[in-house]
């Protein structure tokens, strides 16, 4: 036992999950920045700009304040599960960063199943979201989970679906793998990600993905004008703020996903010394997972949300049958390919 | 080391399984039943059944037991009434009846050849089952969408309010 | 090293927790509860044998079965509604109007 914990390879492991776990700890706290300061710029108001240069220094202000704000448990709360939630929530939403690739070798693990146990983990994470809200025993955050967890159920189908596409081309369930067979060219200078071969498995997982991940135009859960603050509404402090970690953690999780499976994952450009090479793919891949995030933020800032029922139909009667014609198109080009 | 992981994980299952018929609430019970559930699934790597294991979390725990927590959601259930009390004795009877069933099951096990070793099976990965899926399973499989299809229609049909 | 056999007393034992739940408990989703226990006990015996018969076929029957379960679960679920929306109960015992 002590021997594998001197193990360079067990060193090895344990200096990735440091890099990676911070790395991404580092970034959720400045995405709420990202956030506040790009909607702020689309309404035409400077932002946060009081603490710190550009209000550099907001995420570790809002972070103590989260820390010093009272925690609250409503009297006719469920303790047990109130407590639970925000951690059931957080947890998953984590947890899925252990077989992302960020590059080349910078991956914890690679599971022969990889693409499968990231579905696997976020589909727990609804159970955060509806035990947040039928344990606060309170009407607001009970019509949020309820919303939530119906919105959630409908998106994941269209979700898992379109990436049935993929998997058809790449042949492979693991992430590191799928990355790999994108990485030729398509006569000779576009390179060969599945965005272009798959331009309608993207389009349906990035709507997908913005509803899984209760994002507007799509946030019923939470939906401030009509529910207060949806599931959450009970919830201060720390516990607060890990619901909302979960759901920044969740948004990195699915651009990641899309960055690994449309867009080539850390592919790009490599140029320069030995040392810049090794560091360039994990560049690319942050640099595309953050176009996808701008793209979130940029979604909340201008789209109204739509209405609950539409909602449903857009979810069952159009991307639903939409991302089933893809899945029978694609197998049928790939099997005469084949043959 | 994996004998210590096979027992904490089967005493989860055991315990999440026992604690789903003891608690009143429905609620609990559903939760319970999650835990259950991804204990299982966590045997199921230790048999190196990677794809099932994931496969049961997908489907159980994000699907069907979604399912479940919302309708136990939506009918705001109060607290498990207990049952009628006729038949009374037979709480009586059940319960050494059930543990003669469960003696008479392990000792038929018992005798099973059972020492044998579960790390030299086969690698249940997604491509053997899928091969396995599409030639020797195939009129089952497709039986399967058919029988999905059926239960679609039917659950729509019950859950209507008028028809 | 981990007989197959554990694994089998293992099932059995969920198999017979679930079989008591569905005799003890009234509430009807408590026992459709009890009948995932069950399936998921069988799913457990199916995936040891088929690690000891080194075949894959068994692990093939264990996604039958949650195909099954995830149909058993949606009827199951929608007839609980129907019966709620017109006895405002879900006690087996108190929907008895088809009994003699």
């Amino acid at each position: 036992m002590i021997e594998y914990l001197m193990d360079s390879e067990f060193l090895l492991l344990l200096l990735k999950i440091i890099v990676i776990f911070g790395g991404v700890m580092g970034a959720l706290a400045y995405l709420t920045w990202l956030e506040r300061k790009v909607i702020a710029r689309v309404q035409m108001r400077p932002g946060p700009t009081r603490v710190g240069p550009f209000g550099l220094l907001q995420p570790i202000a809002d972070g103590l304040k989260f820390l010093f704000k009272e925690d609250v448990i409503p009297t006719n709360a469920n303790t047990f599960l109130y407590v639970a939630a925000p951690v059931v929530s957080l947890i998953p939403a984590l947890l899925s960063f252990s077989v992302i690739p960020f590059g080349p070798s910078l991956q914890i693990t690679d599971l022969g199943v990889g693409l499968l146990f990231i579905f696997a983990i976020t589909s727990l994470g609804v159970y955060g979201i509806v035990l947040g809200g039928w344990s606060s025993n309170s009407k607001y955050p009970l019509m949020g989970a309820m919303r939530s967890s119906a919105q959630m159920i409908s998106y994941e189908l269209s979700l898992t679906l379109s990436v049935v596409g993929v998997l058809l081309i790449a042949n492979t369930l693991s992430l590191a793998q799928i990355v790999v067979s994108q990485q030729r060219t398509l006569l000779g200078f576009i390179p060969r990600w599945n965005i272009f071969l798959q331009p309608v498995a993207f389009l349906v997982y990035v709507i997908s993905a913005v509803a899984e991940t209760n994002r507007l135009p799509f946030d019923f859960a939470e939906s401030e004008q009509e529910l207060v603050a949806g599931w959450h509404t009970e919830y201060s402090s720390l516990k607060f703020a890990m619901f909302m970690l979960a759901e920044y953690a969740n948004m990195v999780t699915v651009s990641a996903l899309a960055t690994i499976m449309f867009l080539g994952g850390w592919a790009g450009p490599m140029f320069g010394p030995a040392l810049l090479q090794t560091a360039l793919p994990t560049v690319w891949f942050v640099l595309k997972v953050g176009v996808f995030i701008f793209f979130y933020v940029l979604m909340r800032a201008t789209v109204p949300r739509l209405r609950y029922d539409q909602l449903m139909k857009f979810g069952w009667k159009f991307l639903l049958p939409l991302s089933l014609a893809n899945i029978v198109l694609t197998s049928l080009i790939v099997a005469i390919a084949a043959s | 080391m994996m004998q210590t992981i096979f027992f904490v994980f089967a005493a989860v299952a055991v315990g999440a399984a026992i604690n789903v018929l003891v608690q009143k609430h429905v609620m609990y019970s559903a939760l319970s039943l999650i835990l259950m559930l991804t204990a299982v699934s966590v045997l199921f790597i230790l048999l190196r059944a990677d794809f099932l294991a994931v496969i049961q979390v997908i489907i159980y725990a994000g699907a069907i037991m979604v399912l479940f927590v919302f309708v136990i959601m939506l009918l705001n259930l109060p607290q498990d009434e207990d049952g009628a009390d006729r038949l009374w004795w037979l709480k009586f009877l059940g319960i050494p009846l059930g543990l003669f069933f469960l003696f008479l099951v392990i000792a038929t096990l018992w005798n099973v050849e059972s020492s044998v070793d579960t790390r030299a099976g086969i690698s249940g990965s997604a491509g053997a089952i899928g091969h396995s899926l599409f030639t020797d399973f195939l009129l089952p499989f497709e039986a399967t969408s058919l029988l999905i299809l059926i239960a679609l229609m039917g659950a729509v049909v019950f859950a209507k309010k008028d028809l | 090293m981990i007989p197959v056999g554990w694994y089998l007393i293992l099932g059995a034992v969920l198999f017979l927790i679930g079989a008591l739940g569905f005799f003890i408990k009234r509430n009807m989703i408590a026992l459709l509860l009890s009948i995932e226990i069950m399936l998921n006990a069988v799913n457990l015996t199916f995936v040891a044998f088929s690690v000891q018969h080194a075949q894959i076929s068994g692990q093939v029957f264990v996604f039958f079965v949650l195909v099954v379960a995830a149909s058993e679960a949606a009827v199951g679920l929608a007839l609980v509604i129907a019966i709620f929306r017109n006895r405002e109960s879900l006690n087996v015992d108190r929907s008895n109007l088809l009994k003699w």
